[in-house]
């Protein structure tokens, strides 16, 4: 074998020996899960993995390389930023040659490129299985002959999503609805997925008081992070509520959004990160299977008498998204935009669309 | 929720197993009746598979072994009542059966309600027209075609659409009178037979190359929907995904494409309005994100029973509690018990099926893959990096292979032309052309197999390369052992690579290998299927083992332990992919096995690796390894497990194959043991047993020169049995008649030498065929039954008619039978199932075979007799001293009839003629009062129907002749027009039968018998070959062939012959019973 030697240690001290690919390069973050079996070029570019250590559970991963960068209407065709944002990436069995039409570079190559380093030949289930048992846990990647980082670094006491957002605002598309767009780490199908809706979108920045501007309707995007980090948005949001012009938010922006209207959120065990999560309807018989990416949840029994949950996670009862009793605002904790994962819940973007006619 | 008036339910089965439709549908049925069970709804089995688990006591309320055609099923109807009817457990043949009873307007005469998805729904997507149409409703693309009635036509869309074309027959199971075409002249041969299964078929454009792709949908009544599982085809477009290799989930489709074809697949189900499972099958372009839709199958499938083996998720359950009523969101996660069935599995490894042909025992067969199906079973693999799903799946299908690497030597003649023309060794020409220096691009232009796999292949062949640089076990670095097991290789192939060791030596070199390879810590770890990638945590008992992990994910030893008072585990070995010779009948003997070892407070442990089984459902054991059937895996989970002892009687040969080498590594074996199984297995030491005891046999010698076989000869006279050890060409075994036929097979067939050497028996000719399955316990016989075959011996036990109680039999022969059994079982100190051959001539018994197992027919005489051999030979076996049956059980006032079914249709240019290899894939076993009705019954199962008019009589030689002639008589007598060839028509006019005379097939005068046939104006060919050999003349093979070609009902046996006719002419539908089976 002429790949490294490489470690992924745990913060409980457990060490996984496998070899290096990507960025020969020692690193340090949150180690966390996700079990979905499709989508690594679109995962490993949401903002919300940033600061996080990726172990996917599928073992077998590069197999279709990775697409190249063209671009329409300014954005990537595939994927969902500009760079990769996690901070390593774990796997059981990498695939070395790939075999895709529209793959122009391996998987290892563009980790490369991105410096971010990878580790396979590690047991995926059994650190899934410790990460499940004892809850997330900070981790390192640890590279033959180069030194082990001396502390594990904790993302969750940045604010991430001042890092990852946009610096100036940006305008996308030429479409008959005005949307702003508040950039918590947004992923780029969100931007798409209105635009094919027939929407002009402005993404901003996180903090930024868009209230003065002439709009149709905000969206509030995903984002990395504990949402209490975000105070500037979610005063923005309560003055928005007062515009009462329709607002929807994505993941993090279900947490800002429902922090805005009186609920509480907390930090789950381990988080949902798949592509399999079923949620249902509150007061319905209609279930979704949704692609799911948060640590955190949304407390809604502290929501203002207004408000009511509006899904709710079939496996554990946990909020899925929350809305206006009368008023044109709602959130889904899932991500409706999907990439990667099931588009299952793609008509909320119409919804949001029919508010704003 | 439930619907309430629902209180009664039939539920079709798939009768017989048969190509396209095997051992999934009982998996399926059973996943149903289990559903509904649970909703406290009575139900109603009707299905003549008598060797299934579904119709086992405790599992359906009632059982009918009767045909499931149309006219029986409206008569249990008429019986029983029931509001509800279930068509989408059964395969096609409920599906047919149910769409039928819905058009001729039963279903609401009667008010019974289809479950699940509504019949038009079926009807949608069964007709070809039908389906383009409704899916461009919605926009969704299928393959461009056209549905045409006439030849002429056909001709005229090819034309139209460009060559090559595919033609595809609607209406039929898994692909039957499909193919490509490349010109005019094929196209013309192939929509003529297309058009004798169907009336309608469909001219395509081929997409040959494709990727194909396969989703499993499921929708509830509120229009929920989740997609269970994908997979991919190994093979592109052109190999009926039945032949081909399938990977689960998909591997080299993106995020988009995964996701695109699943929000089609979605789209597609809630259009169609399928309430409950069904399944999508598309094309996509490798170089584009294109895509055809090539077809729903609106109920569950094959391919519906490998997702759920390979996901862990309950398909047919759910299936049947959504045709109910229920919501997805309303039904828990069977695995997890915890989370909910709305959602979609997680997997954390890959599974592999691959099929298992039986080609080898067809004469005549085209060996070559295409569009219609062949395949006789399949096997499911489970590993964590492709390289090991593959190697694991290769040496399971049981055909000799070790992996995809270190096989004897496979020659290939022509590389290229080899794998441009895809056979049955298709995954082994392509290690040969890898080891020849082909590379995976000339390979996959060859193939159109994706990059991915091939070169996932060349990794295989890479690290063979490297091993090979070594001699010693000890030479060979840690890491790239650790790297080889992770990869799949087994310590045989390691032994083999490395040794270089010859088959006389390979058991110990392998041995060699596990030894130092546990010694540096290199050894397998058991991971669970838990449908959500160890997101929730599950209390599964759904296993495999790799190597490619560092921690179990169970516990063993004491901790393990369910309950304190029971530490002890029993291990059963399953009996692997379905063949030729071994299939439902032996999951139904594992699964019992594994039922009474947990009843008696054991802890009961499966291993096998069959998808379609009953037995590798994770509800039927304590603990399920879907895993290898070889001593290496059997010896890892045994070192873990620490079992009381492992069962290897019940599951056929491959467990039985075990036994003494189980036993040299100090595994207890359970029952009789390894030395005594020997025993019986050696030719050598069960013979000389008999001449001690002084029981007889036929005459036979192991012989390694042509001169030796020759004077043997001499001394016992022809017909004799000829079972060659190295086989050249054809089937192993043979009857030769005369002098020239043994030289032909000598020259031909095998080759005789020291280290091949020949058994030559003598072959008895018109002797009687009895068959003994018993148990017996330290020695005592304990129970028993006996049954005759319709047929003499000559014909295949398993291929063979089989009355049981016999019906007529000498109270003398019976007796003595009893008294041999006793004295074998006391000879071999059996203390467990055995079952043994024998012949009576006059009053003369030979024992022809002797095994220390169960066998084919245990599930049908438990059945018929009503007491459970196996439930008994297991608590035999577990220790318990057992009280015989009471004498009054073996005395019953009814008769059941197993009769074989053949899957000749499918199995283009093959002889459809029986002889001492086995060819029948399926059977079925029937009850009636008497011998005639249960033998009609059978008979109508499996597909001979009662001929309107005209019957073909060829008789054969003169004693078959004569055999028939009041057969013929009686047919006369019954208003049939009798059609025969030259020599019988003389033979029956010289005895007061009429017939016309039809010409032979080499004869250009009409009426020609050819012409009859394919003008389908007969209803029924008898045709009994001339001697025992297989070479036939060529004009019977054509009436035969063109038999099975049109479709009409073919008998080759006389005396079977004899007793369908007598039993139809006697019998009218009037007469036949509708009985359960507690009402016998």
């Amino acid at each position: 074998m002429s790949q490294k030697k490489a470690q992924l240690i745990l913060e409980d001290g457990s060490r996984f020996s496998g070899y290096s690919f990507g960025a020969d390069m020692p690193t340090s973050g949150e180690v966390v899960f996700n079990t979905a079996m499709t989508g690594y070029p679109e995962s490993l570019t949401d903002p919300s993995y940033a600061g996080q250590i990726l172990v996917i559970t599928y073992p077998l991963v590069g197999n279709y390389g990775v697409p190249g960068f063209e671009t329409e209407n300014g954005i990537p065709l595939f994927f969902e930023s500009d760079k990769i944002h996690v901070k390593a990436v774990a796997i059981s069995d990498y695939s070395f040659k790939y075999s895709h039409w529209n793959a122009t570079k391996s998987l290892d190559q563009w980790l490369k490129e991105h410096n971010v380093p990878g580790v396979f030949g590690v047991d995926t289930r059994e650190i899934t299985k410790i990460i499940r048992e004892h809850g997330v846990m900070l981790g390192k990647v640890a590279i033959e002959n180069a030194p082990e980082p001396a502390e594990f670094f904790d993302p969750n006491k940045e604010n991430l999503v001042a890092q990852v957002s946009i610096k100036k605002s940006k305008r996308y598309g030429e479409g008959k609805y005005n949307v702003i767009l508040v950039d918590c780490g947004c992923k780029y199908n969100i931007i798409r997925c209105l635009m094919r809706r027939d929407a002009t979108v402005t993404v901003v920045p996180w903090d930024y008081d868009f209230t003065h501007m002439e709009y149709d309707g905000v969206m509030i995007s995903n984002g990395p992070g504990d949402p209490q980090m975000c105070g500037a948005t979610i005063s923005n949001i309560q003055k928005a509520m007062n515009v009462g012009k329709p607002i929807f938010g994505i993941c993090m922006g279900n947490h800002l959004l429902s922090i805005a209207a009186g609920a509480n959120t907390y930090k789950l065990k381990y988080g949902h990160r798949s592509h399999n999560q079923p949620v249902l309807k509150v007061g319905a018989n209609t279930a979704y299977i949704t692609s799911q990416n948060h640590g955190y949840a949304v407390n809604p029994e502290q929501l203002d008498k207004d408000w009511e949950p509006y899904f709710v996670n079939l496996n554990d009862g946990t909020n899925e998204g929350i809305r206006h009793k009368s008023k044109p605002f709602f959130s889904v904790q899932f991500h409706p935009e999907a990439t990667s994962g099931p588009v299952d819940t793609e008509f909320l973007f119409d919804d949001f669309i029919k508010m704003m006619r | 929720m439930q619907q309430e008036k629902i209180k009664k339910v039939i539920l079709l089965g798939s009768g017989a197993l048969k190509i396209g439709e095997a051992g999934e549908f009982d998996y399926s049925g059973s996943q149903a009746l289990k559903a509904l069970k649970e909703e406290g709804i009575e139900t109603v089995l009707i299905n003549p598979n008598i060797a299934t688990i579904q119709t086992s006591e405790n599992i359906a309320d009632k059982i009918y072994f009767l045909p499931v055609t149309p006219e029986y099923v409206e008569d249990v109807i008429i019986k029983e009542k029931p509001q509800g009817i279930l068509l989408a457990f059964g395969g096609q043949t409920a599906l047919n059966c149910g769409v039928k009873l819905y058009q001729s307007g039963v279903l609401e005469k009667y008010n019974v309600q289809a479950l699940g998805t509504p019949v038009q729904a079926i009807i949608d997507t069964e007709d070809r027209e039908k389906f383009v149409k409704k899916l461009d409703e919605i926009n969704v693309k299928t393959i461009k075609s056209q549905a045409v009635t006439t030849v002429a036509d056909a001709k005229r869309v090819a034309g139209e659409l460009g060559y090559p074309i595919i033609v595809r027959a609607a209406y039929t199971l898994g692909g039957l009178g499909s193919g490509f075409c490349d010109n005019e002249e094929e196209l013309e041969i192939l929509a003529q037979k297309a058009f004798t299964y169907s009336p309608q078929i469909l001219v395509e454009k081929s997409l040959r190359g494709w990727k194909e792709v396969e989703y499993e949908v499921v929708r509830d009544r509120y229009d929920n929907c989740i997609t269970v599982c994908n997979m991919e085809n190994f093979d592109p477009l052109g190999i009926h995904t039945g032949e081909s290799i399938v990977v689960a989930p998909s591997q080299t489709l993106t995020n988009a494409e995964y996701h695109k074809l699943r929000k089609l697949a979605i789209k597609i189900i809630r259009h169609i309005g399928i309430v409950g499972e069904c399944n999508v099958q598309y094309a996509l372009d490798p170089n584009s994100e294109d895509y055809r839709v090539i077809e729903v199958n609106a109920r569950l499938s094959r391919s519906s029973a490998l997702a759920s083996k390979a996901t862990g998720y309950p398909l047919a359950f759910v299936a049947a509690k959504l045709g109910l009523g229920y919501g997805l969101h309303e039904l828990k996660n069977a695995v997890t018990k915890s989370t909910t069935a709305c959602f979609e599995p997680a997997l954390d490894y890959i599974v592999c099926k691959i099929p298992r042909w039986d080609l080898g025992k067809f004469k005549g067969v085209s060996r070559e893959l295409g569009s219609s199906m062949k395949s006789v079973g399949e096997v499911m693999a489970i590993g964590r990096t492709f390289e090991e799903a593959i190697q694991k799946g290769l040496r399971m299908i049981g055909q000799g292979m070790h992996g995809f690497v270190a096989n004897k030597e496979l020659t290939t003649n022509n590389v290229v032309q080899e794998l441009g023309h895809p056979t049955d060794k298709r995954i082994f020409v392509i290690a040969n052309a890898l080891r020849q220096g082909y590379s995976v691009k000339d390979i996959h232009e060859l193939t159109k197999i994706d990059c991915w796999f091939l070169d996932k292949l060349q990794n295989i062949v890479d690290l063979e390369t490297t091993l090979e640089q070594y001699d010693a076990i000890q030479k060979v670095p840690d890491e790239t052992l650790r790297i080889a097991k992770q990869k799949g290789f087994s310590d045989f192939q390691l032994a083999r690579i490395i040794f270089r060791a010859n088959n006389e030596n390979i058991e110990e070199k392998m041995l060699k290998v596990r030894h130092h390879r546990k010694a540096q810590g290199i050894t397998p770890v058991v991971k669970q299927i838990d449908t959500l990638a160890a997101e929730y945590p599950a209390k599964t008992n759904y296993l495999y083992v790799t190597y490619n992990g560092t921690a179990h994910d169970i516990e063993f030893g004491e901790q393990s332990a369910i309950d304190s008072s029971s530490p002890n585990s029993v291990v059963v070995l399953g009996s692997g992919a379905y063949r030729i010779g071994s299939s439902v009948e032996f999951d139904w003997c594992s699964v019992n096995a594994g039922n009474t070892i947990r009843k008696r407070g054991y802890r009961s442990i499966m291993v096998n690796f069959n998808p379609e089984t009953v037995s590798t459902d994770y509800d039927e054991c304590d603990r399920l390894y879907f895993d290898e059937l070889s001593l290496e895996r059997v010896l890892d989970i045994t070192e873990l497990e620490q079992p009381l002892g492992v069962v290897v009687s019940v599951g056929g040969q491959i467990p039985n194959n075990l036994a003494m080498r189980l036993r040299k590594q100090q595994v207890p074996i359970l029952g009789t043991s390894a030395e005594d199984i020997d025993r019986a297995e050696d030719r050598h030491k069960f013979s000389s047993l008999l001449d001690k005891i002084g029981v007889d046999q036929p005459r036979w010698k192991e012989l390694s020169t042509i001169n030796a076989i020759y004077s043997f000869v001499d001394e016992v006279g022809f017909p004799m049995l000829i079972r060659p050890s190295y086989v050249l060409s054809g089937a192993a075994m043979n009857v030769v008649s005369n002098k020239e036929e043994l030289e032909h097979f000598l020259t031909l067939a095998t080759s005789v030498s020291k280290q091949h050497p020949v058994v030559v028996s003598e072959f008895i000719e018109n002797a009687k065929e009895i068959e003994i399955d018993a148990v017996a316990q330290s020695g005592k016989l304990v129970a028993y039954a006996i049954s005759e075959h319709v047929e003499f011996a000559g014909v295949h036990s398993g291929d063979a008619t089989l009355v049981f109680p016999a019906q007529k039999m000498y109270v003398e022969t019976m007796r003595r039978i009893k008294h041999i059994a006793r004295q074998v079982a006391q000879g071999l100190n059996i203390s467990g199932p055995f079952n043994m051959q024998l012949l009576a001539k006059n009053n003369d018994i030979k024992v022809i075979e002797c095994n220390l197992r169960a066998s084919r027919s245990f599930p049908f005489v438990s059945k018929v007799l009503k007491v459970n051999l196996i439930e008994l030979a297991t608590r035999v076996m577990l220790g318990e001293q057992v009280e015989p049956p009471h004498k009054s059980v073996f005395d019953l006032d009814y008769v059941g009839v197993k009769a074989p079914q053949f899957s000749f249709t499918r199995l283009q240019k093959a002889d459809p003629v029986l002889g001492v290899e086995m060819a029948s894939t399926g059977e079925v076993g029937c009850i009636g009062d008497d011998f005639s009705e249960a033998l009609l019954k059978a008979m109508i199962s499996v597909g001979y129907g009662i001929p309107r008019k005209n019957v073909l009589l060829s008789t054969g030689d003169s004693r078959s002749k004569i055999e028939t002639l009041s057969a013929a008589k009686m047919l006369q007598k019954n208003g049939y027009d009798i059609f025969a060839t030259k020599g019988t028509a003389d033979f029956l006019a010289g005895n007061g039968v009429q017939a016309t005379v039809l010409h032979w097939p080499d004869q250009s005068e009409q009426p020609n018998t050819l012409t009859y046939i394919k003008e389908k104006k007969i209803d029924l060919v008898v045709n009994i070959p001339k001697n025992l050999s297989k070479d036939e003349l060529n004009n019977d093979y054509l009436i035969r062939r063109g038999a099975i070609d049109f479709n009409i009902p073919l008998i080759t046996n006389a005396r079977l012959a004899s007793a369908f006719i007598d039993a139809f002419c006697r019998l009218s539908k009037e007469d036949v019973r509708i009985k359960s089976w507690n009402e016998y």
